[in-house]
């Protein structure tokens, strides 16, 4: 290699390491889990939740954030991945980390065979793609109920992580720390792939389809490849929800698990990988907070939050809370920090 | 010298609106081509079916390989470095990823962008959005640089800029076509262009009028000025 190769590959990976540089305060928001988890022994169900829609949700961020594919049906991978889970467990095979190992493939494999229906048309016609995607699978997981046991739900043991910690209701802290787990090594992937020059320009490829596809980047391709991680992803929140609950059940499939997760990635704000986590966090604290107050009316007041949301602008929100915190930990991908 | 482009019958059209009808060209090898003509003559039209981002017909071939029925990824892959009007730089990445994330191995890598454009080392970290048009103008030719292409396609690259920055960007058009980069270059500033392009042509209604060495038009401004003014 030549003086002058050798020079401009150290540029490139001086400049790839320092947008893969962990900052401080990304570093402590990512110590914070782990530590309630441990301090809070009694809200690890709550937290076990929040990790783990916080996990699907990222897996949305990937294929609407980056990808620009929108979707009303990205439950399909999440029950996918929990029926995977509950009925491997159900047959013996209850080793979770082999279980949520196969159901993220599988769900990545539905993804990739799905996602060239989705790529054709538009917006609208992405909508309607995926939520029948997922409506076809409900009904399939129902008609199917020798294997899935239909409306009555699966309900099977999952073994110790490790053949010591138990996932189940004995074992809650151990449940949330192991989703956390799980949550902190995919995030740490997507963040890496997301930097990468892959990841480049599959945001490249949202931006505009036609201008990165005359610009060498091979767009169709780009868009299967994060439509199936995106699915892998979800598919590993839902073999996460099998393994710590026990039980998996048709509304695994269900519109609202699609919607709700739409709305927590829309609270946090797409593209930037964090936006996932914190909408997570804000909606299933605020339904955990209001329901207590109001059971019936929550989602009244989840709405109301949209609203004021898109009434204010999130931008506004965001920028307010740059001023006061100068937060680099939530720059979007590429951006400098402030 | 070898061919490098050559054109036939090319047919391009939006819809029902055919806006080139059996156009013909070549073009050889370390030649640049300056494309003029009025509004409306088809001068962006022609860019952007050789890089096949309008429906189009008939044959195009780039150092023998036909691109005809090509998508425009592998246009792209087999030589064409696109540069469009609207310049369409990627805002939310960096100037230096919007580099790298369409980089093809060659002799054109970051450093040797950055030594052609200064100004965009300078700015390496910020937003593609975060730039001003001339800056843009030139992370837009960088990027198709990246792309190490046998022939450089530069769709009206000093529109809406500045004097001086117009100044720099063809200063820096004229180098790369001194390396020997083969080039076409669609403008409407005719003197500009003339003074570093081999040759010329002139398009009205989608079809080539004139075609002649720049030497030739430069020498001739009244038959050029005719030529522009007259077409339509």
């Amino acid at each position: 290699m030549s003086a002058f190769a050798s020079d401009e590959a150290a540029r490139v990976s001086r400049h790839l390491l320092r947008r893969r540089r962990w900052r401080p305060l990304e570093i402590a928001a990512w110590l914070a889990p782990p530590a309630l988890i441990l301090i809070f022994p009694s809200r690890a169900l709550l937290i076990n939740e929040i990790l783990i829609l916080g996990l699907f949700a990222l897996s949305l961020d990937l294929a609407l954030g980056f990808g620009g594919l929108v979707s009303l049906g990205h439950a399909a991978f999440l029950g996918i991945g929990a029926y995977t889970a509950g009925i491997l467990a159900s047959r013996g095979v209850n080793d979770p980390l082999l279980g949520l190992l196969i159901a993220s493939a599988l769900a990545g494999l539905a993804g990739l065979v799905t996602a060239p229906l989705v790529l054709r048309g538009a917006d609208l016609t992405r909508l309607m793609v995926t939520l029948g995607v997922s409506l076809l699978l409900g009904e399939l997981a129902n008609r199917n109920a020798w294997i899935t046991g239909g409306a009555d739900g699966l309900d099977f043991t999952v073994g110790r992580l490790f053949g010591v910690f138990a996932l189940d209701f004995t074992g809650r802290r151990a449940a949330a720390l192991y989703s956390f787990v799980v949550l902190f090594v995919l995030f740490a992937l997507a963040r890496r792939v997301m930097r990468s020059s892959f990841g480049q320009s599959v945001q490249a490829v949202r931006q505009s389809r036609l201008r990165a596809g005359a610009l060498g980047v091979p767009a169709n391709r780009r868009l299967i490849a994060i439509y199936g991680l995106a699915a892998a992803y979800a598919g590993a929140a839902g073999a996460l929800i099998a393994e710590t609950t026990q039980i998996v059940s048709l509304d695994i499939f269900d519109f609202h698990r699609s919607a709700d997760v739409l709305l927590m990635l829309i609270i946090g704000g797409p593209g930037y990988l964090y936006g996932g986590l914190i909408g997570a966090a804000i909606f299933v604290g605020l339904r955990d907070l209001i329901s207590g107050a109001t059971p019936e009316y929550w989602e009244f007041w989840i709405g109301l939050l949209l609203v004021a949301l898109v009434s204010v602008g999130r931008e506004r929100v965001e920028a307010a809370l740059a001023r006061f915190a100068r937060r680099p930990y939530l720059t979007r991908p590429g951006e400098a920090a402030p | 010298m070898a061919e490098l482009l050559r054109v036939e019958g090319l047919r391009a059209s939006y819809g029902e609106a055919v806006v080139i009808e059996g156009l013909d060209l070549a073009l050889a090898d370390g030649r640049s081509l300056a494309v003029l003509g009025r509004n409306g003559a088809g001068k962006t039209t022609l860019i952007n079916a050789l890089i096949g981002a309008v429906k189009s017909s008939g044959r195009v071939t780039l150092g023998g390989v036909d691109l005809s029925r090509l998508p425009s990824h592998r246009r792209a892959r087999a030589g064409l470095g696109w540069c469009p009007q609207e310049r369409n730089i990627f805002r939310s990445l960096t100037v230096e990823e919007n580099l790298t994330a369409v980089a093809l191995p060659g002799p054109w890598n970051l450093a040797r962008v950055y030594a052609m454009f200064p100004r965009l080392e300078e700015r390496r970290a910020n937003m593609g959005g975060q730039l001003s048009g001339g800056e843009q103008q030139m992370l837009a030719i960088g990027r198709a640089l990246m792309l190490n292409p046998k022939l450089l396609l530069l769709d009206e690259p000093t529109e809406g800029l500045a004097p001086a920055i117009v100044d720099e960007l063809l200063a820096a058009l004229k180098r790369l076509a001194a390396e020997g980069l083969s080039m076409i270059v669609v403008e409407q500033k005719a003197a500009k262009i003339l003074r570093f392009a081999d040759e010329a042509i002139i398009l009205n209604r989608g079809a080539i009028v004139v075609r002649a060495a720049s030497a030739a038009l430069i020498a001739d401004e009244g038959a050029l000025h005719a030529h522009l003014t007259a077409a339509g």
